[in-house]
């Protein structure tokens, strides 16, 4: 699918050899996001300093788990299914867990479902979720050429059924249960429960050290199916890992913290740009980075330079876009 | 040496490979045959790039569906027409790729010399730190192959290795597979489209029309006009040319005409 191969950069200046370049920005990110948390720790504490710091300590962990689970989901998965646009969010991965929680206020009622324990609640999202990404996967593997293209189009006209039935049962609820269910569909790292942040840690840890084992094998796989089975690869064996190492990544943050993986687009283009020539063992890393700086620098305006009145989406996005666009004037992307 | 037994595959009630059975190597084989022949789809299915849907092969004694991938690595290497790269690449990180099936991605000493004798037999050591998209189509296509040099198996599959290349640099590559086959020692295979170049360097031809094998044989018995026209559906006569026998098949009108 030559289309969807978004080429690397034929321009970019070499004088750095792409170690020199990786240290570098590994570096500056490394500091940047160390300021950032600290920043974000620290700004404008008032009262008890302990009871502060664990409430903002929890949020914290939060957003770097889903930070390094969507950076890392989002480039496995992109070299897995040979392009450089697709995301599980494009997938409909957002789109389903809206989809659920407005099926949940309107068959249960808002209240019954905001007051639904966490660990139920948590279990039915990650489940869900984790459940229809292999169910649409499964169209990658009817050995059928073509068969990338038929997943990606089932997973897109779902998005838009999903949406589209999200939207008329929000219709149809009261005016009160449908501002508590927008408060549901946004992302929040505010309602984190700290048992949760723990078992998602655990999971989250378990997936990337899993895909990082893999980058060798990930790296192969860019050059292209055939080569990488003329390389020994086991195409299909990494295929399916990576998919479902990454349905396990995004629905678990998902579950966490509600639909965030609209990012994951956004810190994997960066980090091509930013280290080309770098294999996935550094590109983990600086996506990694990348999206935790993302993430973290966005919470903080969020909470405390808009004070809480608008969503972390609209401000990585409206961010997000605007370096795009000024890196793609200055002629860095190509 | 390669074995192929009756090995046909199909594509939505389609037949592209029809019941072909076939011994090939030693020494340097070509697959010729008009376009749509399956001469790509056979070499594919040898190199279990796609699962073969009924028949065996074996290569170098392996059974290539039932040999584990990594194995069949380091036995059998296969370099398709159309290779595209998502990684920013420099060439002699792609050559250094061709040992991942011996290190698992962590080339030793000997890996890179080994790397840099590829890299040297390609013509290739001044463009060594070049990025692939810097390079033109035929550079690329060397920097392909010398990855599979440095993978270093006893079977080597290229398809249309001569795609892109100028004369002088198609003539260098059928002698770089000449001293494969003579001083290696490897059982090269090779898709086809110009019948003498094939001729003139292979110790066997192989025709393919519609799927089936309809000509199995050294140059002196393919290179024959009755032959190629079973095969192609066009009269190639034939010239011998210091020893070697030529197909004019082109600037003869007559003979597009009587076809």
């Amino acid at each position: 699918m030559p289309e969807l191969l978004d080429h690397t950069p034929s321009g970019v200046s070499s004088r750095l050899s792409p170690e020199a370049r990786f240290a570098r920005w590994a570096g500056g990110l490394g500091a940047a996001t160390a300021l950032a948390i600290a920043v974000f720790l620290s700004w404008n504490l008032l009262g008890s300093l302990s009871f502060a710091l664990t409430l903002r300590g929890t949020r914290l962990g939060a957003i770097v788990l889903c930070a390094v689970a969507i950076s890392v989901s989002t480039l496995a998965f992109q070299t897995v299914t040979a392009n450089r646009i697709l995301t599980p969010s494009i997938m409909g991965m957002d789109a389903l867990y809206s989809l659920l929680q407005t099926v949940m206020v309107f068959s249960l009622g808002a209240t019954a479902w905001i007051t639904t324990p966490e660990p139920a609640r948590f279990v039915v999202e990650l489940a869900l979720m984790v459940g229809f990404s292999l169910l649409l996967y499964r169209w990658m593997f009817t050995s059928k050429p073509g068969a990338l293209h038929l997943m990606l189009l089932v997973g897109i006209v779902l998005a838009t059924l999903f949406r589209g039935v999200t939207a008329l049962l929000g219709k149809l609820l009261e005016p009160s249960e449908y501002t508590q269910l927008q408060d549901l569909s946004f992302a929040s790292f505010n309602r984190v429960d700290p048992t949760l942040l723990a078992v998602a840690a655990l999971i989250i840890a378990v997936a990337v050290f899993l895909l990082w084992r893999l980058r060798h094998s990930l790296d192969v796989m860019a050059l292209g199916r055939d080569t990488a089975v003329s390389l020994g690869v086991d195409h299909r064996r990494v295929t399916t890992a990576v998919l479902a190492l990454s349905a396990v990544l995004v629905g678990t943050s998902t579950a966490l913290v509600g639909p965030i993986t609209f990012f994951g687009l956004l810190v994997v283009s960066l980090a091509y740009q930013l280290v080309p020539g770098a294999g996935h063992g550094r590109l983990v890393i600086i996506s990694a980075l990348l999206g935790t700086l993302v993430l973290v620098a966005g919470q903080f305006v969020v909470e405390q330079l808009a004070g809480n009145s608008t969503t972390l989406s609209v401000v990585v996005e409206f961010a997000g876009g605007i370096v795009f666009i000024l890196l793609l004037l200055k002629g860095a992307l190509k | 040496m390669i074995t192929i037994e009756n090995v046909s595959q199909s594509y939505d009630a389609e037949v592209v490979v029809d019941r072909v059975s076939a011994s090939i190597g030693p020494g340097l084989t070509s697959i010729i045959g008009p376009n749509g022949a399956g001469k790509s789809t056979l070499l594919g299915l040898i190199a279990r790039l796609q699962p073969l849907q009924s028949g065996r092969v074996t290569v170098g004694g392996l059974d290539v569906t039932t040999t584990a991938s990594k194995q069949l690595a380091r036995t059998l290497a296969i370099l398709r027409q159309e290779n595209q790269v998502s990684l920013r690449l420099r060439v002699r990180e792609l050559v250094t790729f061709g040992r991942f099936p011996h290190t698992g991605g962590h080339p030793t000493a000997h890996d890179r010399e080994l790397v840099e004798a590829a890299l040297e037999r390609l013509d290739l050591a001044s463009l060594a730190d070049r990025y692939l998209d810097q390079l033109s189509g035929g550079q690329r296509q060397r920097a392909f192959i010398a990855m599979v040099l440095a993978q270093d198996t006893d079977y080597v599959l290229l398809d249309e290795p001569l795609n892109n290349l100028d004369m002088k640099h198609s003539v260098a590559m059928m002698q770089l597979m000449r001293t494969l086959v003579d001083e290696d020692g490897k059982t090269v295979v090779v898709v086809m489209h110009d019948i003498n170049f094939a001729s003139s360097y292979s110790d066997s031809l192989l025709a393919l029309k519609r799927g089936a094998l309809v000509a199995h044989g050294g140059p002196e018995e393919i290179m024959d006009t009755e032959v190629l026209e079973s095969v192609y559906d066009m009269r190639i006569p034939i010239h011998e040319v210091d020893g070697k026998r030529l197909g004019l098949y082109f600037g003869s009108p007559q003979a597009a005409r009587q076809a």
